[in-house]
């Protein structure tokens, strides 16, 4: 399939299940009525307006965001380390945004704080784990030092967080912390979306410009460089936009697991490996399926399930179908 | 035809090698483009740190080494991706691209930061394709080919990259016989193209068949020379310590040239 059908064909998927998305959830709304209000005929329900616009439009922008954000760092990682079992946090992002946002929360700090806080921690946390490999030095492969001083950074940070956990309040404060840590798109507001969708752009732009270079680092960091590339420079721009998208995009959702590892695959199953069609193809999957699992989270039960919790539940078997149905190495 | 610019590297008293750590030391000589050099050497004697120096990637412990009277360490990737074409050993991708993506990786020294190759880069990579007669490998995924035509995708890669020089790492080594000579072949039609090729390898005959200059590295030290004068006997029993008889192959065969003949016992 050519690539610019894979694209359009994921765009209009994208579309129509927005659309779909806008009528699901506790309060109903049947097609008609949305009908009518969009084209501005007949009669529709008081409460549509509100419930579209200040519940239901978010969320959906907000699920479309946050699953294609990760999925696209999560590609453009894949790409870089040369690995596909590497997935956006394998810097410590996560891990660092984790901490702050459970540090923000044991300060008594207000949502913004909580915000900034888990932004903050996602960004010093992949600087420190850059630094070390920096400081470790030329004489062992780059990339194992990366991978290594990003575990010994989440780790640590894994460790810090456990404190905070151990003396914060358990009647109130403990379960926050543990609230947030599974990730939700429930408290994410349209003021939220107005920050955080410029800061994700100006990650994704640059990615997708560079994404041809991408497929050469492929073949190792020497013969890229004899092949005309700036590995340093690549190298760091990536780190650079996957931090920058994935903090922000912690900070508003919490830790929404596997989104960022299996997706980059499956789409890698469905366009091959060209990074430049690779990350925008990955970016609309991402989004179809957070979309999709963000449905069933606030539409399965009336207690509305943690996100962060599905997309494992779903994600696991979904990605056993596919792995075993494809036969070509990835 | 490409237009190649005229190319030359000078060693000036170049020790190489790894930080403190040196491999080769006083290295003195002159390659020229338009003609094959054959680096000859035992394991480890530093063939790897040679063609990473030139390459850029190891900057010289002291001394300098020039390319075309300038300082390497004073060129960009980029620029020297349009001098110098790099064909290591065929090796494994994470990630299966198609043949002519992998040959389409020899533009990047062509283009700009944020481009992707356009239609003449496809004619490029697809001309050299049919150069090396695997064309029909083009949609074929790189890596479920042959260790042989994955050898051939890597040198269509640098011949599409058109620069003045190839350097090959023992393209030989993992392919079998067919394949060997198969390759042989190929380099020799580039050196009547008059493209330049430093080429390290294990087989003296590689350097008879081949070759107008030798460079011998044995024990940190470089020696030169042309082939026929440089590679006897005794130069290959003091450089890998085993008994060699050396031939010139029989009448009728052209063109004639020497073979080299261990002594098993």
């Amino acid at each position: 399939m050519k690539n610019s059908a894979i694209l359009t064909i994921g765009l209009i998927l994208l579309a129509t299940l927005s659309i779909v998305s806008l009528s699901i959830g506790r309060y109903s709304i049947a097609p008609s009525d949305l009908y009518a209000y969009f084209f501005s005929v007949g009669h529709y329900d008081a409460n549509l307006p509100v419930i579209l616009l200040n519940i239901r439009l978010p969320r959906i922008i907000a699920a479309i965001a946050v699953g294609g954000a990760l999925s696209i760092a999560g590609a453009s990682y894949q790409g870089m380390f040369r690995n596909p079992m590497v997935s956006p946090d394998i810097l410590g992002v996560t891990a660092g945004a984790g901490l702050g946002a459970a540090l923000a929360i044991l300060l008594s700090l207000p949502p913004i704080g909580i915000q900034l806080l888990s932004f903050a921690g996602g960004i010093s946390a992949v600087l420190i784990a850059v630094s070390i490999s920096k400081s470790i030095g030329k004489a062992h492969d780059v990339i194992l030092v990366l991978v290594l001083s990003g575990m010994i950074i989440s780790s640590l940070c894994g460790a810090l967080l456990s404190m905070v956990k151990y003396v914060a309040d358990p009647d109130d404060k403990l379960p926050a912390i543990t609230y947030w840590l599974m990730g939700s798109l429930s408290a994410i507001t349209m003021d939220d979306l107005y920050i955080v969708i410029p800061i994700i752009l100006a990650g994704i732009i640059p990615l997708i410009l560079i994404s041809w270079q991408l497929n050469v680092l492929s073949f190792g960091d020497d013969e890229a460089k004899s092949l005309g590339i700036n590995t340093f420079l690549l190298r760091i721009l990536v780190i650079i936009c996957a931090s920058l998208i994935t903090a922000s995009i912690v900070s508003i959702s919490g830790i929404i697991g596997w989104v960022g590892l299996i997706i980059p695959h499956i789409t890698r199953m469905i366009t091959g490996p060209n990074h430049r069609i690779l990350l925008p193809a990955s970016f609309l999957l991402g989004g179809i399926f957070l979309l999709l699992v963000d449905n069933l989270s606030r539409s399965v039960s009336s207690l509305e399930i943690p996100i962060g919790i599905l997309t494992s539940i779903i994600g696991a078997p979904f990605f056993i179908f596919f792995l075993k149905k494809s036969k070509k190495s990835w | 035809m490409v237009n190649r610019p005229q190319i030359q590297f000078d060693f000036v008293h170049a020790d190489l090698g790894y930080g403190t750590h040196k491999v080769l030391s006083d290295i003195n000589l002159s390659i020229e483009g338009g003609s094959v050099t054959c680096l000859i050497g035992p394991n480890g004697a530093g063939k790897t740190t040679l063609f990473k120096s030139i390459l850029g990637f190891l900057p010289p412990i002291s001394g300098k080494i020039q390319l075309n009277g300038k300082s390497i360490a004073r060129f960009s990737s980029k620029e020297l991706a349009r001098y110098i074409a790099y064909v290591p050993q065929a090796h494994s991708t994470p990630f299966p691209y198609k043949v002519i993506d992998v040959v389409l990786f020899g533009r990047s020294a062509h283009l700009g930061y944020f481009n992707a190759p356009g239609r003449k880069d496809r004619m490029i990579a697809e001309s050299n394709l049919d150069l090396l007669e695997i064309r029909h490998l083009a949609e074929r995924s790189f890596s479920e080919l042959s260790g042989g035509e994955q050898q051939l995708v890597i040198i269509a890669r640098a011949l599409t990259q058109e620069t003045s020089f190839l350097i090959f790492d023992e393209p030989t080594s993992n392919l079998d016989y067919g394949n060997q000579i198969r390759v042989i072949q190929k380099i020799k039609s580039l050196r009547n193209q008059s493209i330049g090729i430093l080429m390290a390898t294990h087989s003296p005959d590689h350097a008879f068949m081949l070759s107008s200059q030798i460079i011998i590295l044995d024990k940190g030290l470089a020696q030169t020379g042309n082939p026929d004068q440089t590679l006897t006997a005794a130069t290959l029993k003091q450089t890998y310590g085993v008994e060699v008889q050396i031939f010139e192959t029989p009448n009728g065969l052209s063109p004639a040239r020497k073979i080299c003949v261990p002594v098993i016992q």
